[in-house]
């Protein structure tokens, strides 16, 4: 673009300008579309002023003078385009974080996981396999939310009701008096909804910790959803490395015969499973600038194929005859399979640009949202007779209300999504609906964790 | 004269859409509207100006076109939207009620201090 500039005094400017390109990249809040705007605008600028009887050198330094300061712009960019500020860790380069700083920020979570392990352990050492499942999420996220206060500096006032509200919840759905399963030692359904629904909540909630109190922001909500994305993944990946390095500890022992299976499951693993899990949580916040997200890749893999899976489904519940089987398996299949959905397009969402235009992948996007509404339409009519004929146990309440939740969800995204292909909306609406709607979905799992076993008896 | 930055900020969405309301511009251009119309009283930062009008895009108020320039280079065209005439239309109003606020302050207070009282019971 510059190499052969044709005047010889014009070299020297285009040379600046070149440089000065450079420089403008050189932020990771800045993209080659900017700049070339940017550059576009000085280039005007030089020439205005190069008109007005300055020579090229002072042209040039009016004109990035008049640009303002780069830092200022740079975080301007990134105040209005969030998706680019969660991949960078500091705002403005060239300002090392302090390697201190960073050194003391994992001391901190070390001391945290290890706090979690213990609170683990005691839960592991009561030996009530219920009181371990009821009370699993309480012993971990407190620990990460602490993490989140202490990086943030949460106000001790959000704190206090954090604090207060997990310690009420906590109380109350120990006390509840769940009943057994006829004849067996096994807990009933309630216990398993609220075992299930509860970590859903408290998870939600350590989301108002992330965002620092500012839960109400929807670019704080937008970020903590990108944070469970990435969190999902490097779990996942540090459990497998981790089950791969276990499996091979125990054969080499086992090959000596020793047996140091007792000594995993009594304290490895306690220790190991939420270490792991806040560990994965530093990475995900100290790496952002590193690598690419992942989240919104693999979502671009796995949305056809998910698409195919949806109308192999489709085409399976129409022409399969009737649904025989119709209960609350299926009923819990199609919520996996909307879960499943929602987090595809939560993800590419979260990493998408807003501003650039309609794309095939919305429209693939799109396709699935209606395909996913198809699906669960056809197995939902089936299924809301038969449920009304067999009377509404706490179970397939649960699972109908879930599927309710995740349709709205999915039928509005489908809505806007579709008014932004045809240029009626912005790809905006669609990103805030995504960010509005979380609520939803911690006022659901709170209301079955905690109304659900009172509502249904404890049974 | 030295523009207060809040009264800056507050003016400049109103000024873009308005300007844009007049037919698509460039970036540059809008800055150098912006001069015109103010005299060269009013100089943004240039840089900023780009932000805002990408914030203006996302809200649907601004549509944006890569088109290229009289030097063959890449550039970026803004059009208003009718989301943006609207938007327009409405701090035209908001502003319009500002401004005539303003005046009668001006107004009820220039009476007496600038010319003086004698001068005002003549004009009366």
């Amino acid at each position: 673009m510059s190499g052969q500039a044709p005047a010889a005094p014009r070299s020297g400017l285009e040379e600046q300008i070149t440089q000065w390109r450079r420089w403008v990249l050189r932020r990771s809040t800045i993209t080659a579309d900017d700049a070339a705007e940017l550059e576009d605008n000085l280039r005007g600028r030089v020439a205005d002023l190069a008109a007005a009887g300055l020579d090229d050198e002072e042209a040039f330094l009016v004109a990035v003078r008049r640009m303002g300061n780069l830092d200022d712009v740079s975080r301007e960019f990134a105040r209005e385009h969030s998706e680019r500020l969660w991949k960078q860790l500091v705002l403005v380069p060239d300002t090392p974080v302090e390697g201190s700083g960073r050194r003391r920020d994992l001391g901190v979570l070390v001391a945290l996981a290890i706090g979690a392990g213990i609170a683990v352990k005691l839960l592991v050492a009561s030996g009530d396999v219920e009181v371990f499942l009821l009370n699993a999420a309480f012993a971990v996220l407190p620990f990460l939310a602490g993490y989140f206060a202490w990086s943030r500096r949460l106000p001790a006032r959000v704190a206090a009701l954090l604090v207060g509200v997990t310690v009420v919840v906590a109380v109350v759905v120990n006390l509840y008096p769940y009943a057994m399963e006829a004849g067996t030692t096994v807990p009933g359904t309630t216990f398993v909804l609220t075992a299930t629904h509860l970590p859903v909540a408290l998870w939600l909630l350590l989301g108002v910790a992330y965002a620092g109190g500012v839960w109400r922001s929807h670019t704080r909500r937008m970020d903590f959803v990108r944070f469970t994305g990435e969190l999902l993944i490097y779990f996942a990946l540090i459990a497998l490395g981790g089950g791969l390095l276990l499996a091979l500890t125990l054969a080499v022992f086992g090959v000596v015969d020793v047996n140091v299976e007792p000594f995993f499951e009594d304290w490895l693993m306690p220790f190991a499973v939420p270490g792991a899990f806040l560990v994965a949580a530093w990475l995900v916040e100290a790496k952002k600038s590193v690598v690419e997200n992942m989240a919104p890749v693999l979502t671009r893999v796995f949305t056809p194929l998910t698409l195919v899976l949806l109308v192999a489904a489709f085409v399976a519940l129409v022409t399969g005859g009737p649904l025989a089987a119709v209960d609350r398996s299926l009923l819990i299949i199609m919520d996996a399979i909307l879960v499943l959905v929602l987090a595809l397009l939560l993800y590419s969402i979260s990493a998408r640009d807003p501003l650039a235009p309609g794309r095939p992948f919305d429209w693939l996007q799109l396709a699935l949202v209606v395909a996913a509404f198809a699906v669960n339409a056809v197995a939902l009519a089936a299924m809301i007779t038969r449920i009304a004929d067999a009377g509404w146990t706490a179970n397939k309440t649960a699972a109908l209300g879930l599927n309710l939740v995740l349709l709205v969800h999915l039928v509005g995204t489908g809505w806007l999504l579709w008014q932004f292909l045809r240029r009626r909306g912005t790809f905006d609406a669609v990103d805030r609906w995504q960010t509005s709607y979380l609520p939803g979905y911690a006022a659901w799992a709170a209301v079955v964790a905690l109304a659900f076993p009172p509502l249904f008896g404890f049974v | 004269m030295h523009i207060d930055k809040d009264l800056v900020a507050a003016s400049a969405t109103p000024l873009v859409l308005g300007i844009l309301a007049d037919g698509d511009l460039h970036g540059y251009a809008i800055l150098k509207r912006v001069g015109e119309l103010s005299g060269g009283q009013l100089q943004w930062t240039d840089g900023m100006l780009y932000p805002l009008l990408h914030r203006l895009e996302r809200n649907g108020w601004v549509t944006a076109r890569w088109g290229v320039s009289e030097a063959g280079r890449k550039r970026k065209h803004y059009a208003l939207t009718p989301a943006g005439r609207e938007v327009f239309s409405e701090r035209q109003a908001q502003w319009d009620v500002i401004a005539a606020a303003l005046k009668q302050v001006w107004d009820s207070l220039q009476g007496p201090t600038a010319h003086g009282p004698g001068l005002a019971g003549a004009f009366a």
